[in-house]
């Protein structure tokens, strides 16, 4: 018996209209565990390097953790995965929600979608019955709207559903799938989803999920409900609210946001505002928020309610989560009332709300600079908030100027040329990051961010705070309840870090330390996208109710797979791995392994060189940023090895590069 | 005949429908907790606690199964609470054949809250614990009441397959039944 998984996959052909319920295999499942992991080998062995976002042979795939559906409180997430069509590279998005449980109660582990359907259509998933279905009435219809229309069309009250809005249909490069109160956002994989004639998936089921040791498990799961509770009583002292409390960042119910206002940039990414803050904004946001929010509320088996229900009079309803709060309304230079409305439109059409807003200031930046003209924008209004509803519903459609928008910043700049790439300037690897602009380098961050394939920088931070703490005896504090850390070398590198001096950024932590903290960190965001884990109750949080001590046993005790720390580390670094290598088989290099060239004022190019060639040894990579020969069959991964070799991908020339500037990648075949 | 009075704990779960997040935990501790063996598996399928949720109408009600009804009811009500429409059926505890909550998803054997009934007997339902969001509350009282028949489970699972099959069927599925056993 297979516990946790149900060791199914469904595999649906949408050219010939094939669907099979295939059984996996168990092995792969040590060595992969689920989620991301068994995700990645799946596109390793059936969409070769040649292929590109819009091919048939791309596979669209929604994996459920592994964990996903027993006890595990806040165990609820989907990893989709799929070639991007921004990046060329492979996308990852998690959403949360309810969507990975059903599916598997109705029987699976995961959604393979391949080919196309000439027709939009929509999956209906009802355990064992599995249907095609038409979807031409749902053309052009929100994604949430889809979803209460599917609903109540197959009279399924309790169906699940992920759908994409008009954005994912005309393949937008930056289009959501929506579900309800989550989204898997990034990398464009709801224009995978448009493109291959998918609407939605909706997904009912009935059946049990078992566990291997259920009186273990249940005792694993109350200790984290009960770390839960002690972390809501006592949050963490001396950090922002947000990262003092646990869940996703806690937009909805926190009120108070003077720190993202003041430190985050406004308009394309550029501008602080200092003093923003005052009390009448205080006032006038407060009143927006409780006029709107109707109430706070949680994905599936989760207490910390992360995200809310919005209902602005005279709009339809939406839910809301994390920080699309604030992206559209700085982005605007508006106000929060604008950026509750704006974000209503934007879920239902199912966009990106990272990219969508910077591609938006991006164009009006490009046209008050001369490089667009009044031509560009017939019959925008004037003023800003106009244009920003003006811009979002053209590039939906791919109308006039917004199909070129609808591209993203970086293919954007490419088509318009005339020096727009200056504009596209706060990208990685093609897709545009938070609106982040610092100070001094922060040498765990600089790597983070160049390293990082999920290319946002949330979903490889947490565990090791952000920043040193002044005073000395705040660090002893923090050290002295965090149990959390692999090894107690980390509460040594933390209690040293000081704000000025010596040990202080961007020379320490040392260049051996950060590799460390990197890899930590990292670490445990991979382990939790193959449980399906949430990363606000784990990964993101220093001092999280998961941590690499419990997770191992999670796995030993639900999957009924052996684990400890040091064979989860081994598992996670093995898929780590293989995600890299699809990448490297797509062409990333260490050339394209930067943050934008602003991101920090003060810039160290040795530094930052030492970083890089250390941070690439520690992981088993060559100076190229490619996992070494040796390092791919000591992992186990000799067919990758092997296919390296065969490429050439070894014999390649290494340049050395020590420039900070943002030099861009140049896919393939991607830019239509 | 006059029943005897006597006293009785009346166990009471405070819902706070304002206080659901829709988290479903109730659900899902419930089926695992009703598994067997104990805790071996979930499926909120089997749960005996549904939250009757709709997000954009912003509605959550918790609701725990009751007893077993032969029939749907004749006549219905809506209610509608502080702007929000409820559906006919959401507040009603019953098994019934109108709809598919509170039954077994394989057998369609009628499910009944038993408070989390265990020896030794747990300190509060397992629904309770694991709702942190403080919507469930448990309360018990004492109170007197005339003594009533018990009617076991598997009473009612019998009495609900005679309502499906008829008695005759049922009668004459036993008679086979016994006729296998014995050999
Ligand atoms: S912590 Fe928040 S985002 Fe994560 S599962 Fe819970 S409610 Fe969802
Ligand atoms: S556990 Fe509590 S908050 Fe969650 S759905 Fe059940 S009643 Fe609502």
């Amino acid at each position: 018996m297979r516990y946790a998984e149900t060791g199914f996959n469904l595999e649906i052909d949408l050219t010939r209209r094939n669907i099979e319920r295939v059984a996996t295999d168990p092995t792969d499942t040590a060595l992969y565990m689920g989620g991301l992991g068994t995700n990645a080998k799946l596109l390793w062995d059936r969409v070769p390097p040649e292929t590109d976002a819009f091919a048939p042979e791309n596979l669209l795939i929604f994996g459920a953790g592994i964990l996903c559906g027993t006890l595990a409180p806040g165990c609820n997430r989907t990893i989709v995965s799929t070639i991007s069509p921004l990046t060329n590279l492979m996308a990852f998005s998690m959403m949360g929600g309810f969507w990975a449980p059903e599916l598997k109660y109705a029987g699976y582990d995961k959604v393979v979608l391949r080919g196309k359907s000439s027709d939009l259509v929509y999956i209906w998933i009802h355990n064992d019955k599995v249907e095609i279905r038409d979807a031409s009435h749902l053309k052009g219809k929100g994604a949430i709207e889809t979803a209460e229309i599917l609903r109540k069309e197959l009279d399924e009250p309790k169906a699940q559903v992920s759908a994409i809005g008009l954005a994912g249909e005309n393949r937008v490069y930056y289009a959501s799938i929506e579900q309800g109160r989550s989204s898997a956002s990034r990398g464009g994989i709801g224009a995978v989803m448009g493109d291959k004639g998918v609407k939605a998936i909706v997904v009912r089921g009935t059946k049990d999920i078992n566990v291997a040791q259920p009186a273990e498990y249940l005792k694993l799961c109350n200790e984290v409900l009960e770390f839960i509770k002690f972390r809501e009583k006592n949050p963490i002292p001396g950090v922002i609210p947000i990262l003092g409390v646990l869940g996703s960042p806690q937009e909805m119910a926190i009120h108070d946001e003077k720190w993202h206002t003041e430190n985050f940039m406004w308009g394309n990414a550029r501008t602080r505002r200092k003093e923003f803050w005052t009390d009448d904004v205080d006032k006038e946001w407060l009143k927006t928020m409780e006029v709107s929010r109707k109430r706070l509320i949680s994905c599936y088996n989760c207490p910390l309610k992360c995200g809310a229900t919005i209902s602005i009079p005279g709009l339809p309803t939406y839910m809301m989560k994390c920080f699309s709060k604030l992206t559209y309304t700085m982005a605007a230079y508006s106000n929060l009332d604008f950026g509750l409305r704006i974000a209503q439109r934007a879920t239902e059409y199912g966009v990106d709300g990272y990219s969508a807003p910077q591609v938006m200031a991006f164009a009006l930046e490009l046209l008050e600079n001369g490089i667009l003209t009044a031509e560009d924008f017939p019959g925008m209004p004037e003023d800003s908030d106009g244009r920003f509803y003006w811009l979002l519903d053209r590039i939906v459609r791919r109308e006039g100027i917004g199909d070129i928008l609808a591209n993203g910043t970086h293919w954007a700049a490419n088509h318009i040329g005339n020096g727009a790439h200056e504009y596209a300037h706060n990208n990685i690897k093609k897709q545009e990051q938070l609106p982040l602009k610092l100070s001094m380098l922060n040498p765990i961050y600089f790597l983070m961010y160049a390293t990082g394939e999920k290319i946002s920088i949330t979903q490889i931070e947490g565990q090791f705070p952000q920043g040193p703490f002044p005073e000395l005896k705040d660090r002893e504090e923090f050290c002295a309840d965090w149990f959390q850390v692999p090894d107690e070398k980390f509460k040594q590198y933390f209690l040293d870090w000081e704000p000025r001096g010596e040990k202080s950024n961007p020379y320490y932590p040392t260049v051996e330390m950060c590799c460390d903290i990197v890899d930590w960190q990292e670490r445990m965001h991979y382990i939790d996208d193959a449980l399906g884990m949430c990363a606000g109750l784990s990964s993101f949080h220093m001092k999280a109710a998961y941590h690499i001590h419990n997770l191992p046993k999670f796995i030993t005790y639900g999957a009924g797979i052996e684990m400890d720390e040091e064979a989860i580390s081994f598992a996670a670094k093995r898929y780590r791995t293989l995600v890299r290598a699809i990448n490297i088989s797509r062409g990333m290099r260490r050339k394209d392994e930067k943050p934008p060239a602003d991101h920090w004022k003060k810039r160290f190019p040795e530094l930052e060189k030492e970083l890089l060639d250390t941070y690439y040894k520690y992981k088993g990579w060559n100076n190229n940023g490619i996992p070494t020969e040796e390092f791919l069959r000591e992992m186990g991964l000799d067919y990758v090895a092997d296919d390296f070799l065969q490429r050439g991908i070894y014999d390649e020339v290494v340049e050395e590069v020590l420039d900070t500037e943002t030099k861009s990648m140049e896919g393939a075949n991607n830019a239509g | 005949m006059q029943a005897e009075k006597k006293k009785k704990v009346i166990k009471t779960i405070r819902i706070d429908v304002d206080k659901c997040n829709g988290c479903r935990a109730c659900e899902v501790i419930c089926s695992s907790f009703h598994a067997s063996p104990k805790y071996s598996s979930n499926n909120p399928a089997r749960s005996r606690i549904r939250v009757i949720r709709d997000p954009i109408a912003d509605i959550y009600v918790p609701v725990y199964a009751g007893e077993y009804a032969v029939a749907e009811c004749a006549g219905r009500d809506k209610y509608t609470i502080d702007g929000k429409e409820y559906d006919e059926c959401a507040f009603c505890r019953a098994s019934c054949p109108s709809r598919s909550e509170f039954k077994e998803p394989d057998s369609g054997l009628p499910l009944k809250c038993d408070m989390c009934s265990s020896d030794p007997t747990l300190e509060k339902p397992l629904c309770v614990q694991w709702c942190l969001a403080d919507a469930l509350i448990y309360e018990e009282r004492e109170e007197e009441v005339s003594e009533e028949t018990t009617v076991d489970e598997l009473e009612v699972d019998l009495d609900a397959l005679a309502n499906k099959y008829g008695l005759n069927k049922l009668n004459e599925l036993l008679a086979k039944m016994t006729l296998a056993k014995k050999g």
